[in-house]
């Protein structure tokens, strides 16, 4: 089997119109394929995970990571950019959408592209990946401890997040939920009222909260990570992919 | 977790970073993951001059001990200064 895969930095058009930055990783053979927005995590558009887009890409999907901080910081470290992003109060909700808008397009616009996409974050990705889903039309969404879904961020907080949790009934997918029991952000209770806004709406999901495992256990390079929570969760990401995301498309 | 737990606080002092002294313009001080240091949560503080750029930053990741200590120091410090 011919397994090449390609991985790049990409310019594409998002939210405003603005072309922002992005990784993007595929299969080198003709597919056709899903594709995977993955929504980065707080600390930044980083190695770790370009290492994620490319790990899909090895299991034969088309996956672009959009830069969010590309506005704030073009150019600049990840954790710089980090930084100026959470000084300037975050991503705001609405170019967010935008832009996994403009990432979605963009895999579509692939010729290997099966017309699916969907989207996995990790925490406040997480949260982003839930917003996403619920704001445009999609065939997966993976939500990886994603906090304030559920519940608000502490008073006088400058970042500009707030709960999200009344657009359930506008999910346009089936949605994977992966959750630390040890996690307070989101804590296992707000991952409860989730789940029972998800029962009320009457909407596809499966959650699954380890044992033993707090936020971030996917992250391989910090002391969160927690191997056989990541491995099982990883299993479960690509099971859920294949039956959303993977195939000749419609 | 990502606590986003962060305060931002005007500062007046300066700063030297990769590039040399630079004038500050604000402190930012978060409790959330560190780049850097070896734990999982980390003190955060910032030291920017948010209107030369994400580069004009210097960057301290302290444990939770240390930043107790340090604000003790600090208060010490400032406590026992020539009026």
């Amino acid at each position: 089997m011919y397994d090449a895969t390609m991985a790049e930095t990409i310019y594409f058009p998002a939210h405003g119109g603005d072309v922002i930055e992005g990784y993007l990783a595929r299969p080198m053979s003709p597919g056709p394929y899903g594709g995977v927005v993955v929504i980065h995590h707080m600390p930044g558009y980083d190695r770790s995970t370009k290492e994620i887009a490319r790990r899909f890409a090895s299991h034969g999907y088309n996956a672009l990571c959009p830069n969010l901080y590309s506005r704030e910081a073009p150019g600049q470290s990840p954790d710089d950019a980090a930084a100026a992003v959470r000084a300037a109060g975050g991503v705001p909700d609405e170019r967010l959408v935008g832009d996994v808008a403009g990432a979605a397009a963009f895999l579509k616009s692939l010729s290997t592209s099966n017309a699916k996409v969907g989207t996995i974050g990790y925490c406040s990705g997480g949260r982003q990946s839930f917003l996403a889903a619920c704001s445009l039309e999609l065939d997966a969404a993976v939500d990886c401890y994603g906090a304030f879904v559920v519940g608000n961020p502490p008073e006088g907080m400058p970042l500009k997040v707030g709960p999200i949790v009344h657009l359930t009934p506008q999910l346009s997918c089936p949605l994977l939920g992966l959750f630390g029991a040890e996690d307070s952000f989101p804590s296992p209770e707000q991952v409860a009222e989730l789940e029972q806004a998800l029962q009320q709406s009457s909407k596809t999901y499966d959650f699954h909260t380890y044992e033993g495992a707090g936020h971030a256990f996917f992250d391989v390079d910090r002391p969160s990570y927690r191997p056989e929570a990541a491995k099982d969760g990883w299993k479960r990401i690509l099971d859920f992919f294949g039956r959303h995301l993977a195939g000749q498309g419609s | 977790m990502c606590t986003y737990l962060t305060e931002k606080t005007p500062v007046t002092g300066s700063a030297k970073g990769a590039d040399g002294w630079f004038a500050l313009s604000h402190a930012v001080v978060y409790y959330d993951h560190p780049a850097h240091a070896p734990a999982e949560h980390t003190l955060n503080i910032d030291f920017s001059n948010l209107g030369k750029g994400p580069a004009a930053r210097v960057a301290v990741e302290l444990t939770t001990e240390s930043a107790e200590a340090l604000v003790a120091a600090i208060r010490t410090t400032l406590g026992a200064r020539p009026l």
